[in-house]
């Protein structure tokens, strides 16, 4: 295990936990990052207005791996994962400061085109939300809108199916209405919408938060398939479904201003997921995770 | 503890609540109801009143020739002697006397209002909705004055548009001047309704057709408005109807009084339009005529009601959950 900059020595009393998330505000774990990293976040800062939601991230996300983001309600875990492909773009007050690398790439740099962006970084939502339109055109618009070269349409929506582990449940209603399927399969629709735009990235906000949890292990199992595939990043609420499926989870928290008591999120730690389970090294880390608080 | 508790209810019980009478039911609360009563009746009450009572003075004239005939103004027994040269007194008498005239006029003045308001009024819609900045000075500004179109009359429209056809130098009471003045009327209706329509679409279809690289263009033309016409043609339809029965800017724009069928091609024809025909048989000296507006104004009331429940039937078939 690589050694870690621990700031506080683990295993205090419940209060002295909850009090030390006061005293070790800007205090940052970083154990183990990715070798190969395909995605990163440098002093990601990010504002709604003056509401400034989101302090100093810097988080590495590695191939063909699948990282969580963890931490209680309003900690900015989604915010940062919206700004990954620049969906957070549709807040019109939404800034943001530092710089997210793709590649090398900032995808916040001024000649950046954020549809160029989004054609390579998918998104997977909450709420499962097919198109109003047939599951063939629900998984054929993506390739149609970016003008991707297809030989033969039918073969794309099978392979983006069979990759979402759905194609034998729908395979002869293809033709019928998405919303005619249940919740779980509706959220693999959505994923299989993704992946048919061949994307390099695909990020998750909370995938399972609707589903009952028959559907959420079938979303999980094909999370663990995808991953051979694709760099995942996920947010979850759920830290036994961040303990399953995660190489690498980021614990976030939110830490109120004293004047305004608006909180702002700040990335607290950021490690393997099964260090971070076993052995974390911020207080509060322990606290959220051994269910104190959040 | 539980002993005070129930000896508490039970007192409770037979005190306070079993007192024989209801607040709900003291005489200010009467008078109240009683009023609210009276004012649904007396709306109720006139409009059913003047329906039948145009019905009953429209029965006799009840018949095909209502829609195959133009205005016939022969008094019935002259007709008869102009028969017997030979004659159809079908298509002289007033008591054949139709609307073929104004029904052909006001399908027109549809057809024209509904080309011009539709794509007009769609198309400012969807950039209020989906591409202006919803804060900027500029959409509040539109948005107070939208509202305010929706209520201005309908004279004001024609006005406008007697001054625009002047202004091209057409000749009055063309199909198309008559269109302008429409569609001037119905647009506030159709941009409103339109809006509603895409704000219902949910902004998760918006967002997962972006997040799958789509333009704020395509994922407007491929998802938001196929989603949302159901919403735009209940709306179109509804202001439609509104314009149908207008006759105010028809007549200041000289329509009226044509007793042919247009020529092709309509929009530059004079036409008539039905609410005004209606109005010229209901003034006029034979008593047979102005029966046949009475049964011309049911004609005119069952084509809007039709409107209205086609437009009332798109809404409820294509209603969806999202």
């Amino acid at each position: 295990m690589a050694s870690h900059p621990a700031t506080f020595s683990t295993g205090q009393s419940p209060a002295a936990a909850v009090d030390a998330l006061n005293v070790a505000d800007d205090a940052q774990t970083i154990g183990a990052l990715p070798d190969d990293v395909v995605m990163e976040t440098v002093n990601l800062n990010v504002f709604y207005g003056d509401f400034h939601a989101v302090h100093d991230v810097n988080l590495s996300f590695g191939k063909n791996e699948i990282t969580a983001m963890i931490g209680p309600s309003g900690c900015g875990k989604s915010t940062v994962l919206r700004c990954l492909n620049r969906m957070n773009d549709l807040v019109p007050s939404a800034r943001v400061e530092g710089s997210i690398n793709y590649h090398g790439q900032n995808i916040y740099a001024p000649k950046v085109d954020p549809i160029a962006v989004r054609e390579h970084i998918g998104m997977v939502f909450q709420k499962p939300n097919p198109f109003p339109k047939s599951i063939y055109d629900n998984i054929a618009y993506g390739p149609r809108v970016i003008g991707m070269k297809v030989d033969n349409m039918d073969d794309v929506v099978e392979e983006a199916l069979r990759g979402a582990a759905l194609w034998d449940e729908v395979k002869d209603k293809l033709k019928q209405s998405a919303y005619g399927l249940s919740g779980g399969q509706q959220q693999r629709l959505c994923i299989a919408r993704t992946i048919a735009t061949k994307p390099d990235v695909i990020l998750m906000d909370e995938p399972c938060s609707a589903l009952d949890p028959i559907a959420t292990s079938k979303v999980e199992d094909l999370m663990l398939q995808m991953r051979k595939d694709y760099t995942i990043i996920v947010v979850t609420h759920n830290m036994q479904q961040a303990a399953r499926v995660s190489d690498r989870t980021a614990f976030f928290t939110a830490r109120p201003d004293e004047t305004t008591g608006n909180r702002t999120g700040l990335l607290v730690e950021f490690d393997r997921t099964k260090d971070i389970f076993a052995n974390p090294h911020d207080p509060r880390t322990e606290a959220y995770i051994s269910g104190r608080f959040g | 503890m539980s002993n005070v508790a129930a000896r508490t209810a039970s007192s409770v019980t037979a005190v306070n609540l079993s007192t024989g009478k209801s607040k709900d039911k003291n005489l200010g609360s009467i008078v109240f109801l009683g009023a609210l009563w009276f004012s649904l009746f007396f709306g109720i009450v006139v409009l059913v009143a003047l329906i039948v009572d145009t019905a009953i003075d429209g029965a006799p004239r009840f018949d095909k020739y209502l829609f195959t005939n133009f205005t016939q103004t022969f008094d019935p027994t002259q007709a008869e002697r102009l028969a017997a040269s030979g004659r159809d007194p079908k298509v002289l008498s007033a008591e054949y006397s139709g609307f073929k005239s104004g029904i052909i006029g006001s399908i027109i003045l549809m057809l024209t209002t509904a080309v011009m308001a539709i794509p007009l009024g769609v198309a400012s819609a969807v950039y209020l909705e989906e591409f202006a900045s919803k804060t900027s000075r500029f959409s509040r500004i539109v948005e107070i004055n939208l509202q305010n179109l929706a209520a201005v009359p309908a004279v004001i429209y024609g006005m406008l548009s007697v001054g625009l056809m002047a202004a091209l130098g057409a000749q009055r009471g063309i199909a198309i001047g008559g269109a302008v003045a429409l569609a001037l009327l119905i647009l506030p209706v159709v941009i409103i309704t339109t809006r509603e329509a895409l704000r219902s679409v949910p902004s998760e279809i918006r967002q997962g057709s972006l997040a799958l690289g789509a333009t704020v263009w395509q994922t407007t033309w491929r998802q938001v408005l196929p989603a949302a016409v159901p919403g735009i043609s209940t709306g179109t339809i509804l202001g439609l109807s509104r314009a149908i029965g207008e006759a105010a800017p028809l007549v200041m724009l000289g329509f009226g009084a044509i007793n042919f069928a247009p020529a092709f091609p309509f929009i530059g024809s004079k036409i008539e339009a039905f609410p005004l025909e209606i109005y010229d048989a209901s003034s006029n000296s034979q008593e047979i005529i102005r029966e046949s507006a009475s049964a011309g104004i049911i004609v005119l009331l069952v084509m809007i009601l039709a409107m209205n429940a086609i437009a009332i039937i798109i809404r409820n078939k294509f209603q969806k959950s999202w």
